[in-house]
């Protein structure tokens, strides 16, 4: 997560809501589980694929 | 060698929400080609989904209107834009930008619109009774796709909803390709001068909205009116647009109304994706880029056309058709970038709530003339209609 690029679109939110939230302050985007189950792999790689600024990169692990 | 072209206009006659014809065929035969501007200048025209991306991931692209070429004339627009005033983010760069964005994101989350749902649906079900109440026809643009976010935005910034008109009347001039240079100055300059003159009663009486929070921030006085000027004509002339063409597409296809009825939230990022109202964007190169094999020189200005990125069949198969069961998720509708919409997740909350309670409510909706006869918005910066006549059966 790179908050420093994030521009607070939120499409990470909408991508996988149980993984990506927003800071209530800035609204840059806060990861809620950094180790997300299989099931939500997909809607973590959508959220990588959407963010507009690059600021959500995966891991492998 | 590349051939060189120029940028395709006009869209296909009966087709109002294709765009131009050629654009799919520069498109599939060269995503990212060099385009002859007509004041002279040779850029570049990206069509393809993924070059439009790179273009607008990359901070080396400026949003600097005075530094590019439009790809279209203007009239009486001599082809010098004057350096963009304090505030007008949308046309600034990082680390100016970062700055009023950083204002701003806080107050536009996921979880902040969603919140505001509630209220969009009252508003929503006061302008559903009144057209009941009015009786059975009437022009579905000022009855409903303009005033709920009308309403909308002037609440959550903190602007009068009675002035509307004069928002509206003002918003439209700037959108407009046929409006003279100096029409364009006139209209800046009133709604201008109003803003500067609500930010002053915000300092002086702060209210509970954006606009009263904002001048607690260190912005100046012409950073808020500004800041203001971009919200509420973002707010003003976008969502509505979408909801009225986003209509007709449905009377167009009316097949696909239940599919809106049953997944709401997936059938409005396809009509986004669909309907690509705000279709075309310029940036300009700071630096020398290589691009798709193609180099980009520092100083030339690559047209984005958005609606051709949301129609390659490389990202979305069988793109010109309207599948609201489609998950159209990577349309380029609010842009990519650091520039993407702020307001993007207000512009869903109001359109998953307005449309499907429209035919929710008037099962009968239908236009009074046919779909290709209805006035569309031409030549302007955001597609639409002007008038979308309707009519439905009293129960």
């Amino acid at each position: 997560m790179d908050r420093e690029r994030c521009v607070g679109a939120g499409m990470c939110v909408l991508a996988e809501a149980t993984v990506f939230d927003q800071d209530e302050g800035d609204g840059t985007v806060l990861l809620l589980d950094p180790t997300p189950a299989v099931e939500r792999r997909a809607g973590v790689r959508e959220a990588a694929a959407v963010c507009p600024s690059g600021a959500v990169t995966l891991l492998d692990g | 060698m590349h051939h060189t072209t120029t940028m395709p206009t006009g869209r296909p006659t009966g087709c109002p929400f294709d765009p131009p014809a050629e654009l799919a065929a520069l498109r599939d035969e060269q995503p990212l080609r060099p385009l002859l501007y007509p004041d002279g200048h040779v850029g570049w025209l990206a069509t393809g989904h993924a070059a439009i991306r790179a273009v607008l991931a990359d901070p080396r692209f400026s949003s600097r209107p005075e530094l590019a070429h439009f790809p279209l004339p203007r009239e009486g627009f001599d082809g010098e834009m004057p350096p963009v005033p304090p505030g007008m983010f949308i046309n600034a760069d990082a680390p100016e930008h970062t700055r009023y964005r950083g204002l701003l994101t806080g107050r536009f989350t996921v979880r902040r619109m969603r919140l505001l749902s509630a209220r969009v649906e009252e508003v929503t079900v006061e302008h559903l009774d009144a057209m009941e109440r009015r009786g059975p026809s009437t022009d579905l643009v000022t009855a409903f796709a303009q005033p709920i976010p009308a309403l909308m935005i002037c609440e959550l910034l903190g602007a009068p909803y009675a002035d509307r008109d004069f928002f509206l009347e003002h918003t439209a001039t700037f959108n407009d390709h046929e409006a003279t240079a100096e029409r364009q100055a006139e209209s800046m300059a009133a709604f201008g001068g109003f803003l500067h003159d609500l930010v002053l009663a915000k300092r002086a009486r702060p209210t509970d909205d954006l606009l009263s929070d904002l001048t607690e921030t260190d912005l100046t006085d012409e950073e808020l009116a500004n800041v203001a000027f971009l919200l509420l004509g973002a707010g003003l002339d976008t969502t509505a647009n979408m909801i009225a063409l986003g209509t007709l597409a449905l009377f167009t296809n009316p097949d696909q109304i239940a599919l809106l009825r049953a997944d709401p939230d997936r059938a409005v990022e396809e009509l986004l994706r669909y309907l690509s109202i705000a279709h075309t964007g310029v940036r300009v190169a700071l630096a020398d880029v290589e691009l798709d094999g193609h180099l980009i020189k520092a100083g030339q200005t690559v047209t984005i056309s958005l609606e051709a990125g949301n129609r390659d069949p490389a990202k979305f198969p069988d793109p010109d058709r309207l599948d609201l069961s489609r998950h159209a998720a990577g349309h380029l509708s609010f842009g990519h970038g650091i520039h993407q919409c702020l307001g993007q997740q207000l512009a869903r909350v109001e359109m998953r709530v307005a449309l499907p309670a429209l035919f929710e409510r008037f099962p009968t909706l239908r236009p009074t003339v046919a779909p290709r006869d209805v006035p569309l918005r031409s030549d302007v910066d955001i597609l639409g209609v002007q008038r979308l006549p309707v009519t439905w059966d009293v129960p």
